[in-house]
């Protein structure tokens, strides 16, 4: 019996002029697994992430997600997966319990579950008590766990999770990573994830793949991944595929606006 | 339809939060009655004018719900920043659900800081004229509203952050209000500044506003409608159209 296959990408490619950010590249995700993805930056990790996740359309290839394709059937592909963007996507201004509310609506949770699935959702992360607390007030770990609580009331059968663990201290991310695999374990839901922190791609993906160039240079589990490098880390190996040069990426106009939005006391 | 609905509330509940921002957008359009409207009133009176109080405060309102309606527009690109336009962008909802919730919820809160401006007026002596009318003043409350959060909107929509919002301000939005009429009579005026007058929406808007108050429309109720009106929703269509073309 072969699992079924919930992400399906087919030689995608995506160019910007004359600029290849994603150059074919194809992988597979079964249900239930951990995919982690990773790269250096501007490697096309985040173009392949918007790709998927129905926001940029490909110059080339096809995509599947649990069956529905993001250009042709957008909203069944957008219902079919739940996502963790890089930055916070919360409106600071309005309570955690608002913040769920307004995302079951938008998804169409039907209304004599809202309340129950909130209340499970927020019990998951352990912000059940905070319920009625400002989303502007919550330290970066608790807006994490906030949005991972918020990606999962819509029962996606995928979870893209970009950089879930950036910029949070370890107790934190040991937290969160439980809260994923028991996840993937429990709903067999599928989670695909990127990250700089090579330790953890290790500990929790079930299959990796690391895109450099826009290119999948390697694609495996973590074990084949260091045995075909013949390195003792995942981190070995990564750079011994990708070589040792920094990568520089643009700071973007939101990057500069938000400590504008800073400065001016919005969240 | 709820979708609409939770996305006007949104705007209702972020504004009702957010009391610095209520004085600070009430603060310009009462200092415009006082300051203008006492300072000017002897000035007015004595060219036969009548009341300028009574002449001014339609356009006191006008202006109060056109800043508001401005900004709910253009709080775009502060949740584009701030992260949650992408939370709305990736649901499983049609654009046009997004941007006429937004708009509804926009609109709404600049009627309500017209309303209150208005409470003002009154209280600095204006006199509604005929009871009868009210519901025509609202009606073009609302369309004011609506035209200015759906130029917020496309103003929002094509920029990347807020450093040209000074820029939109000043070469956009005071234009617009100091050639709507908003502050003096719109006959007898020279030529060019008839003319940009007439090319410009709020003058229809604070035209209806004012007669609907006052009695009195220098163009005519219909006329006043029929421009604003269109105005509106072209502007609308065109919001939408460059709201549907963002990517996160």
């Amino acid at each position: 019996m072969t699992a079924e296959k919930v992400i399906v990408a087919s030689n995608l490619v995506k160019t910007f002029k004359d600029f290849r950010a994603v150059d074919d590249i194809s992988f597979e995700v079964e249900a239930g697994k951990i995919f982690g993805f990773l790269g250096p930056n501007g490697a096309g990790k985040t173009t392949t992430i918007k790709m998927l996740t129905t926001t940029l359309a490909p110059t080339q290839g096809t995509i599947l997600l649990a069956g529905h394709d993001p250009q042709r059937a957008p909203l069944a592909a957008r219902r079919a997966f739940g996502i963790v963007f890089q930055d916070p996507s919360l409106d600071g201004e309005m309570t955690a319990q608002e913040n769920m509310k307004l995302h079951a609506v938008l998804y169409s949770v039907p209304r004599g579950e809202q309340a129950g699935r909130i209340e499970a959702a927020l019990k998951f992360v352990g912000l059940w008590d905070r319920k009625d607390s400002f989303a502007k007030t919550f330290s970066g770990g608790m807006k994490r766990r906030l949005e991972i609580a918020r990606a999962l009331l819509h029962t996606p059968r995928i979870l893209f999770l970009d950089e879930p663990t950036l910029g949070l201290d370890p107790q934190t991310r040991n937290h969160v990573w439980e809260y994923i695999q028991t996840l993937a374990r429990d709903r067999n839901m599928t989670v695909f994830f990127t990250t700089h922190y090579m330790d953890e791609a290790d500990r929790v993906a079930d299959e990796i793949a690391i895109i450099d160039r826009g290119r999948i240079v390697a694609h495996g589990t973590p074990g084949a991944l260091k045995e075909n490098a013949n390195a003792a880390t995942l981190e070995e190996a990564f750079i011994s595929l990708t070589g040792h040069a920094i990568r520089d990426e643009q700071a973007s106009s939101s990057d500069r606006t938000r400590t504008m939005g800073r400065l001016w006391g919005r969240t | 339809m709820s979708i609409i609905y939770i996305l006007w509330l949104r705007q209702l509940k972020r504004y009702s939060r957010s009391r610095a921002r209520i004085f600070a957008s009430l603060a310009q359009p009462i200092l415009f009655l006082f300051a203008m409207g006492f300072g000017f009133g002897p000035t007015f009176q004595k060219a036969g004018n009548g009341n300028y109080i009574q002449f001014l405060a339609p356009g006191i309102v006008a202006m109060a719900i056109l800043f508001s309606a401005v900004f709910s527009g253009i709080e775009i690109l502060w949740d584009r920043q701030f992260g949650f336009l992408k939370e709305t962008l990736v649901a499983p909802v049609h654009r046009i659900q997004i941007v006429l919730g937004r708009t509804l919820g926009g609109a709404t809160v600049a009627i309500i800081q017209g309303l209150i401006v208005f409470c003002f007026c009154m209280i600095a002596g204006f006199r509604i004229q005929d009871y009868g009318l009210l519901p025509v003043a609202a009606a073009f409350m609302f369309l004011i509203a609506m035209l200015f959060t759906a130029i917020g909107t496309i103003v929002g929509s094509l920029l990347e952050d807020m450093q040209a919002f000074p820029l939109i301000m000043n070469f956009l939005v005071m234009p617009m209000f100091f050639f709507s009429g908003a502050l003096f009579p719109v006959k007898n005026l020279p030529g060019i500044l008839s003319g940009v007058m007439r090319l410009n929406p709020l003058t229809y808007g604070v035209d209806g506003l004012r007669g609907a108050l006052n009695h009195g429309f220098a163009f005519g109720v219909t006329t006043d409608f029929v421009c604003l009106g269109l105005a509106a929703l072209v502007l609308l269509a065109v919001g939408n159209y460059f709201f549907a073309r963002i990517e996160v």
